[in-house]
């Protein structure tokens, strides 16, 4: 049985002035998943999102959230959705506390309650001891997490979360994280921009890859991988002299070699951790001594390479930032 | 905290919300209001610009022209002390736009356009905010008025009748600079296009210098300008001899502004993008 959509989007379009920041964007989300929108800056990710949480009209297209038109039943979706904003949707001038009472109380909550909940939210979310603390003076991480629990003060039916790990140290990224699956193991709705592949992968059941304003592919991660293709093994030699000895080796194990342009590095496609390794071993056997190697997971950059035949350059424009 | 225990007391928390029912416009107006309280009590700063320029300006015009225009500084007091209320509060206004405009350059606002609420009232509850500013400037104006020798006629009751007339003029006049807050690109520019508009305004009033002595059509437009009417009803509230038609043309004036740039200002809120 297939569950009901949080949200569907059909065609959307929106431009500023000549730049198409979206060109004819469609999404399908089912209803307690996590889906994800994978894309560089300016692919029309935030203007995609914008448009869904009815901050902007779009040009053409429809959407709907739990089947309330973005359009004509604006005020409707704006009662079933939370946008966490790429720039930090909370009030640097207040505190974490004051914050989230501002919140509660707008969203119809009684003082006490809205007090109540406050602190029910900071606790949640590891903020008490800095709730009395200006946010302006909140660490990046913690801006990001009040942002979050700002959302969540009334539980949203479908959750926006704009590129909420971008800027982040990689601890504070893990919380987030965190936080994200926690959100979905409790049911709701995520909708979830970013521009890491690897962030995608980990939180999200769908998602959609987009450039230039467009859905280029469409799936989950693993068929998305799969198009995609293999990672790579990556080899750092000490000797120079011995990568032609390492590309014979690398050949005969893993089928094609890269020279990278360090004349120390060559790399091969390859997914299969055992055959990354078996192939390691060889060389060591035959005396080609290695520096150091990995085996990476294929990168926003090889996905868009693989999809688009261009790289995930930051495409354009201010417009789509400012808008 | 640990992980698990923190994903209990997350899990709690997304558990515990049924939806409220939504805020009414009064209390979301309100609310917005104490956004804007709770800004002046972490940066009270900001209420120097409303309580240093109004004392500068009582103390510079009484002092300065009070003996060249009216004779002696006394007198002069009597007639200017009205008037510079009047254009302290009036002046205020030109920052609720320069407050607005600082505030959309913030990703909080992108929140506030998504929430279920009535949608004037993040503007209406600044607004109301700002409406204490006004107070504050105008109580400042009164209390040193009084120290240099202000004695109005009407007392006590002709002076908060005059302030009250003042603010609702000022709360009608600051959904102008407001549109003017979402019509320009930068805090500074709302700040120089407001004044170059009240500025003049104002000094082209009979806040002043009462408009006999000017040629014709200056006092032509002296005898028109709104702010002049305000003035001389403020005068008559505190002399307790106010004439019911500045009183109504004023409060008229007031309603004509919010009536025309309230519903502008929101309509320009809520679509900027």
């Amino acid at each position: 049985m297939t569950s009901p959509l949080a949200l569907e989007a059909s065609g959307l379009v929106k431009s500023f002035g000549d730049v198409h920041a979206v060109a004819g964007v469609d999404l399908a989300v089912r209803s307690g998943s996590v889906y994800g929108v994978l894309g560089p800056n300016g692919a029309g990710k935030t203007t995609t999102i914008r448009m869904l949480a009815t901050l902007i009209k779009p040009d053409a297209g429809t959407g709907s959230v739990l089947g309330h038109d973005i359009v004509r039943e604006a005020d409707a979706v704006r009662g079933l959705v939370s946008l966490t904003g790429q720039m930090a949707s909370v009030d640097e001038d207040l505190t974490g506390r004051e914050n989230l009472i501002l919140l509660a109380r707008l969203l119809g909550l009684k003082r006490a309650d809205a007090k109540a909940r406050a602190a029910e939210l900071l606790e949640a979310f590891d903020l008490s001891e800095a709730s009395g603390r200006l946010v302006k003076n909140f660490s990046g991480g913690m801006r990001r997490r009040l942002d979050i629990a700002a959302s969540l003060v009334v539980t949203p039916e479908l959750l926006f979360l704009d590129e909420p790990t971008t800027g982040l140290d990689p601890r504070s990224r893990n919380q987030v994280w965190d936080i994200i699956r926690s959100l979905a193991a409790a049911g709701t709705t995520i909708l979830l921009c970013t521009q890491y592949l690897d962030e995608a992968d980990q939180l999200a059941e769908g998602i959609a890859v987009i450039d230039h304003g467009k859905v280029i592919a469409e799936g989950t991660p693993a068929q998305l991988k799969a198009s995609v293709g293999s990672g790579a093994l990556h080899i750092r030699l000490l000797d120079p002299e011995q990568r032609r000895d390492a590309e014979r080796i690398l050949a005969a194990e893993l089928g094609t070699v890269h020279l990278e342009p360090d004349p120390t590095a060559l790399s091969a496609p390859c997914s299969d951790a055992d055959r990354a390794a078996e192939a390691v071993a060889e060389l060591a056997r035959s005396d080609v001594r290695i520096a150091g190697f990995s085996l990476a997971q294929p990168s926003l950059d090889e996905v868009f390479l693989a999809l688009t035949g261009h790289k995930a350059e930051d495409q354009t424009d201010d417009a789509v930032e400012a808008a | 905290m640990s992980t698990q225990t923190q994903d209990i007391a997350l899990r709690n928390a997304l558990a515990s919300t049924p939806r409220p029912p939504r805020a009414t416009p009064m209390s979301a107006a309100l609310t917005y209001g104490w956004r804007g309280m709770l800004k002046v009590k972490h940066v009270p700063e900001q209420l120097l610009d409303v309580t240093i320029t109004p004392v500068m300006f009582v103390l510079m015009f009484t002092y300065l022209f009070g003996g060249a225009i009216a004779g002696s500084t006394g007198a002069y007091l009597d007639y200017i002390l009205p008037g510079i209320l009047v254009m302290s509060v009036l002046f205020t206004t030109v920052y609720s736009g320069v407050a607005l405009n600082t505030d959309l350059t913030k990703g909080v606002v992108d929140r506030f356009r998504t929430l279920p609420i009535w949608r004037p009232a993040p503007l209406v509850g600044a607004l109301l905010g700002d409406s204490v500013r006004y107070l504050v400037a105008g109580t400042v104006i009164v209390v040193l008025g009084v120290i240099l020798g202000f004695r109005p006629d009407a007392g006590v009751p002709g002076v908060v009748a005059a302030l009250a007339l003042t603010i609702v003029f000022a709360f009608g006049l600051s959904w102008v600079f407001t549109t003017l807050g979402l019509l320009l690109r930068s805090p500074n520019a709302v700040m120089n296009a407001g004044f170059m508009g009240i500025f003049p305004l104002t000094f082209l009033s009979n806040v002043f210098v009462d408009p006999e002595t000017l040629p014709s059509a200056l006092a032509w437009f002296v005898d028109v300008n709104p702010i002049s009417i305000l003035a001389t009803a403020s005068r008559g509230l505190m002399d307790g001899n106010a004439d019911g038609g500045d009183i109504m043309i004023s409060l008229l004036v007031a309603a004509a502004l919010t009536a025309i740039f309230a519903p502008l200002t929101t309509k320009l809120y809520r679509s900027r993008s």
